[in-house]
């Protein structure tokens, strides 16, 4: 699987360039285009309208209407209920990241480097972890946590996703060093460096575009996550994925404010995608493609 | 690089803190989960959550609560749904992600800002799009307004608070349903066996299916497993929900497909124009069984997505809606709002024997070639 296909992939459009008469096939082609980008773009319509409403001007009849007056209030006052939320998922993700890169990427080294016997066996049940539903470990993970004294501290989640990482990350990290030729860890061995020399010397300072796109998966997994947020934190190390569903569970609010904590809860993830996309649809192709 | 040298004891080093916290946090875990579900831990609410609680040893009296309890038709039902949410939703993603592979693979302009529009919704969480997805699919308003743009009558919906259902079966007939379908897979490997000529396979395949269906015919009709009919099918209430999984996964396969399309080298699609292939038979002959690896992989990542989905569910429609709830909602719902942790463990462990049908075969099927190569 070449995930980076894509990339080189417009040398080979020289057919659009050229000014020809427009084919019927390219107008049905653009009309499709348009008609699924409205499907996925209509959603934030609505998201951004009815955010940007004040609570009176909602109404469920004019939902496509937008505001006559915006309301940028909406979100200093989403902020105020879920913005301390946002600060814990922004330690819990970038803390996490970091530790699971790190391990992901001494594993990867190790794994795809110095294979020993029954490594790729070894790979496969580490792997697994990566597909388990979590309900099948939350109560012992629950109990696991509580015993360290962690329950409820935001570094038992951190934990929890550090551990649950290490599949992604090793793999992602293991297929990009596979890329790495053999002959160069020969040549340093050669030279008399050990594992630690080649890892420093070699293989980590190449390392840049793995750690870019094992750190932007991690951190978009870690921020987005729901179950463990909702099981082993209480009010004051809850994630903002758990603050947004209790603020948007309730009846009582206005909806202009869950919209707008929407949008404050999918901003860091979004622009993290918007503008390393490339990285992203990395990763996310690593998580789909072993070998 | 042979033997034992220091190098290598420091590979494994390295690896043992990982190894060790897989082996306890995936696979001791697991054990543990099994061996709560067979206890009757918070079957009695006082010893719950008491510091020292009794437990006893049940057995599978809590699987079989599960499947035959007179109380537990919501998890009967979340067990259906969750089939049909999983088959609509790997269709869907399927369908529309490949559909859009295969137009921006025409290369139109602006490709970069197309698939950066297909794909974005991947980026958010699941809680996101079920509270963007929630307000749209309000019943009086939302989606069901839309035709007021045009001057037309408003929908009427209900969307997420249906209660309507279709192709309802009784669950009692489940064994025999079960039996049929098995039974029915097993003559088509023994007919694809025969044809390859792989004699050993041809008969045990038949001599499975032959059991199954004799079984089903002369067993399978007596069995009671509930008292009364009770009938579970698929919820319409649950359609919302599928678009918006859809809305945000397929983006994931027109990635994948484009990637696959995009592998085909050019020299292919020439040599297929210059045997005459149309625009069609191209496609049907040359492209699609290319990219059939790619669907199957699709497949088994979608697949363990959808089976164990319960963030978008508890977003869109809250965790008492039983018309739209999955099992990986109870389970979350029966052990840390009831206590009930047994029976938890036991939902646990029937989405991980699920999981484990889609992802056990896949992964060792991926790991057999690859050792193969070396």
């Amino acid at each position: 699987m070449t995930a980076n296909a894509p990339v080189n992939a417009p040398a080979a459009a020289p057919t659009a360039a050229p000014r020809r008469p427009i084919k019927p096939g390219r107008v049905v082609m653009y009309a499709l285009l348009v008609l699924a980008a409205l499907f996925f773009l209509v959603p934030v319509y609505l998201l951004v309208a009815t955010a940007l409403k004040s609570p009176d001007a909602i109404n469920l009849s004019t939902t496509w209407h937008w505001p006559s007056a915006l309301n940028w209030a909406s979100f200093s006052d989403a902020w105020s209920k879920i913005g301390g939320n946002v600060l814990n998922s922004l330690f819990l993700a970038v803390t996490a990241t970091l530790f699971s890169a790190l391990l992901g990427s001494l594993n990867g080294y190790a794994l795809s480097k110095w294979k020993f016997r029954g490594a790729n066996t070894l790979f496969a049940l580490m792997l697994f972890g990566m597909f388990i539903p979590y309900q099948a470990v939350l109560i012992p993970l629950f109990q696991f946590i509580k015993s360290l004294g962690l329950y409820g501290s935001i570094w038992g989640l951190i934990l929890a996703h550090v551990v649950y990482g290490i599949p992604i990350t090793t793999l992602i990290f293991r297929n990009f060093y596979a890329d790495v030729p053999d002959a160069l860890i020969e040549a340093a061995t050669i030279d008399g460096a050990g594992f630690w020399q080649i890892y420093g010397r070699v293989i980590f300072p190449i390392s840049i575009p793995g750690f870019v796109v094992v750190i932007i998966w991690q951190f978009t997994q870690v921020w987005n996550e729901f179950l463990f947020a909702a099981t082993l934190t209480n009010t004051t190390s809850q994630p903002v994925t758990y603050a947004l569903s209790q603020l948007a569970g309730g009846q009582a609010v206005s909806w202009n404010l869950p919209m707008a904590g929407a949008i404050l809860a999918a901003l860091p993830t979004l622009l993290v995608y918007i503008l390393l996309g490339r990285y992203f649809v990395r990763g996310l192709l690593a998580g789909s493609v072993k070998g | 690089m042979k033997g034992l040298s220091k190098d290598r004891l420091w590979s494994i080093a390295v690896l043992t803190p990982s190894i060790i916290l897989i082996a306890v946090f995936v696979y001791g875990f697991i054990a543990r989960s099994v061996y709560v579900s067979m206890t009757d831990w918070g079957n009695d609410p006082a010893q719950a959550l008491a510091l020292n609680p009794i437990i006893r040893f049940t057995g599978f009296a809590n699987y079989q609560d599960l499947f035959t309890g007179f109380l537990q038709g919501r998890f009967r039902q979340e067990l259906v749904s969750t089939i049909f949410f999983t088959l609509f939703f790997i269709l869907g993603c399927l369908g529309l992600g490949l559909g859009l592979a295969l137009i921006l693979d025409r290369n139109p302009r602006g490709e970069g800002l197309w698939r950066t529009i297909f794909l974005f919704p991947m980026s958010l969480s699941f809680i996101v799009t079920g509270t963007i997805w929630r307000w749209m699919l309000q019943p009086q308003g939302g989606l069901n307004q839309a035709p007021t743009l045009f001057g037309a009558p408003p929908s009427t919906f209900a969307w997420l608070s249906s209660t309507d259902a279709i192709w309802k079966f009784d669950w009692n007939k489940l064994p025999l349903l079960t039996a049929s379908v098995v039974g029915f897979v097993l003559v088509v490997m023994a007919v694809r066996a025969a044809r390859s000529g792989d004699r050993t396979r041809t008969l045990v395949a038949g001599g499975c299916a032959a059991l199954l269906f004799l079984w089903a015919l002369i067993i399978g009709p007596n069995i009671k497993m509930l008292p009364a009919p009770e009938l579970h099918g698929f919820n319409f209430a649950l359609i919302g929900i599928i678009i918006a999984a859809v809305w945000q996964m397929s983006g994931y396969t027109m990635a994948l497909y484009l990637a696959g399309l995009r592998g085909i080298p050019e020299e292919l699609r020439e040599a297929a124009k210059v045997d005459g292939a149309n625009d069609l038979g191209m496609y049907q002959h040359v492209i699609f069984p290319l990219l059939a690896p790619i669907t199957l992989s699709a497949m088994i990542v979608l697949g363990h997505i959808s089976l164990k989905i319960f963030d978008l569910v508890y977003a869109m429609a809250g965790p008492d809606n039983i018309n739209t709830s999955v099992p990986a909602l109870n389970m979350y719902l029966t052990s840390f709002r009831q206590n009930q942790f047994a029976l938890g463990a036991a939902i646990g462990t029937i989405l991980l024997i699920l999981v484990a049908f889609v992802i056990v075969p896949y992964l060792s099927s991926q790991f057999r070639t690859e050792e193969g190569h070396a």
